[in-house]
């Protein structure tokens, strides 16, 4: 099972507690999680990335095994520890201050 | 008993604000849809219990919220518990799909050049008169889109960005349709007010759209002043039993319309500054108007520090200012476009928010006024509901 945890917005939009977890077929991906993570709560579309193009939205980032991923090719195979459920996929707010 | 209900959307939620007919002792609901900006909150005059709230946010994009029992619970449209039973099944999470019809093309951007449109959020969300089902969605980038479902799906009227879009531009607050009109005499007629396009109208139900803006003069934003369109309209307002009577606040003047929107005069008149956002209608008095004056378009507060509102009981041109129980020294607040609204109870009341949080109500025509609220986050709009 992969495990995703949501921003705070979003636990709140999507009426979810703690993780998510999906059953996401190989190759696990990051466009693979959010393709099952939206299949599961359809509120959450558009909301991490367009709507039509499907590209990432800018200050939404992607985090995994302390790194940041949010650059990288959305087909890129995610890390064997987000496979196999050791590590979660974070998505996260991007910083802002004031 | 009749009961108002004000719906307020702030920078970090929206608020509900009830009280009894004599709006003397308020009940406070919220934050709803805490830490999210709320653009705009408004109900459905066909139906009171069917609330409508565009949530936005920089981060996470746009959210259409829906109420279908005045307010106490939401659903993204589709997705309440009820719509799920229904033939339809699981929600497609169209809700708050925004796209563009066609190809999107383009607008002028800051250095001139053209600049692609792009979606950011929902400003402004007008319900139709009459079925609770169908609303309108004024967007930035500008344009005008439709529900007929709901607000489970969304259509944009192209025609809209047809009347010369290519010409408009954006100005600091972004470029935006912040006001919907929709004339209660004619289900075909709707004016629409744009920041930095001007002022439109549609006489077929939003296939066609014209710019509606012969008078207006803008000598110290526009190249040209008496451009057709490109011209920062702040609010456009009308009186139910006129519609073809039109009020603008624009970015400087006040003006009037009293043919549609074929010709405008303007009606500055006394008023100490014509710069501001809000312009509404006395609900049972159409020649009396509400505006609330800004020093200027650099100094985006009340002059002097004293926030006023100024009324005028001749359609314009004579303005006396209201400053019975609102600040007269050191308030330097704004009163945005949207933030300003009319009951319709005998004793009409005004109210009006700031960016400074304050919710100020005026139970008697705007001669004396009571701040509901004084702490809520920066308001970005106010809606009244009268409840009988």
């Amino acid at each position: 099972m992969i495990r995703v945890v949501l921003p705070f917005h979003l636990r709140n939009l999507a009426r979810v507690n703690g993780e998510v977890l999906l059953e996401v077929a190989a190759p696990v991906t990051v466009r693979s999680v959010l393709d099952a993570l939206e299949a599961r709560y359809p509120v959450l579309r558009g909301t991490l990335r367009d709507h039509d193009t499907l590209k990432r939205r800018p200050f939404v980032r992607f985090f995994a095994c302390k790194e940041d991923l949010s650059l990288d090719p959305p087909d890129a195979p995610l890390p064997e520890e987000i496979v196999n459920g050791a590590e979660p996929f974070l998505i996260v707010g991007a910083m802002a201050g004031g | 008993m009749s009961k108002i209900r004000v719906l307020v959307g702030t920078k970090k939620g929206a608020f509900i604000l009830t009280a009894d007919g004599q709006r003397k002792t308020w009940k406070v609901s919220g934050p709803h849809f805490a830490g999210w900006e709320i653009y705009h909150v408004k109900g459905s005059l066909a139906d009171p219990n069917r609330i409508y709230a565009s949530q936005t946010s920089g981060w996470f994009g746009q959210i259409i919220q829906r109420s279908d029992d005045g307010g106490r619970t939401w659903n993204t449209p589709g997705s309440s518990p009820e719509e799920l039973k229904g033939p339809e099944g699981f929600p497609k999470g169209e809700s708050n799909k925004f796209v563009y019809d066609g190809k999107a093309g383009t607008h002028k951007w800051y250095d001139g050049t053209q600049h692609p449109w792009e979606f950011k959020r929902v400003w402004h969300i007008e319900p139709s008169l009459t079925n609770p089902d169908t609303a309108y969605a004024g967007v930035e980038d500008a344009a005008i889109f439709k529900t007929t479902d709901g607000g489970k799906t969304w259509q944009e009227l192209p025609g809209l960005r047809g009347a010369k879009g290519h010409l408009w531009q954006p100005g600091a607050g972004g470029m935006a349709v912040h006001t919907i009109l929709l004339d209660p005499k004619n289900a075909k007629r709707i004016y629409v007010a744009i920041s930095a396009g001007g002022c439109f109208r549609t006489d077929d139900g939003g296939k066609t759209w014209k710019p509606i803006t012969r008078g207006l003069k803008s000598q110290f934003e526009l190249p040209d002043p008496d451009a057709e369109v490109g011209h920062c309209v702040h609010r456009i307002a009308l009186h139910p039993s006129r519609p073809d009577v039109l009020f603008m606040q624009k970015h400087w003047d006040v003006l009037r319309t009293d043919n549609a929107g074929e010709r405008w005069t303007e009606v500055s008149g006394n008023l100490p500054t014509d710069f501001g956002f809000p312009i509404d209608v006395h609900a049972h008095e159409p020649e009396t108007i509400f505006v609330v004056p800004i020093k200027s378009d650099s100094e985006h507060y009340p002059p002097d520090g004293k926030l006023r509102v100024y009324r005028s009981q001749t359609g314009g041109n004579e303005w006396e200012p209201l400053t019975k129980g609102l600040p007269q020294k050191d308030c330097y607040v704004n009163v945005l476009r949207d933030a300003m609204a009319v009951d319709t109870l005998d004793k009409c009341g005004v109210y009006f928010g700031t960016t400074g949080g304050q919710v100020y109500c005026s139970a008697n025509g705007g001669n004396s006024w009571n701040a509901i609220v004084r702490d809520l986050p920066a308001v970005y709009s106010v809606e009244v509901q009268t409840l009988r």
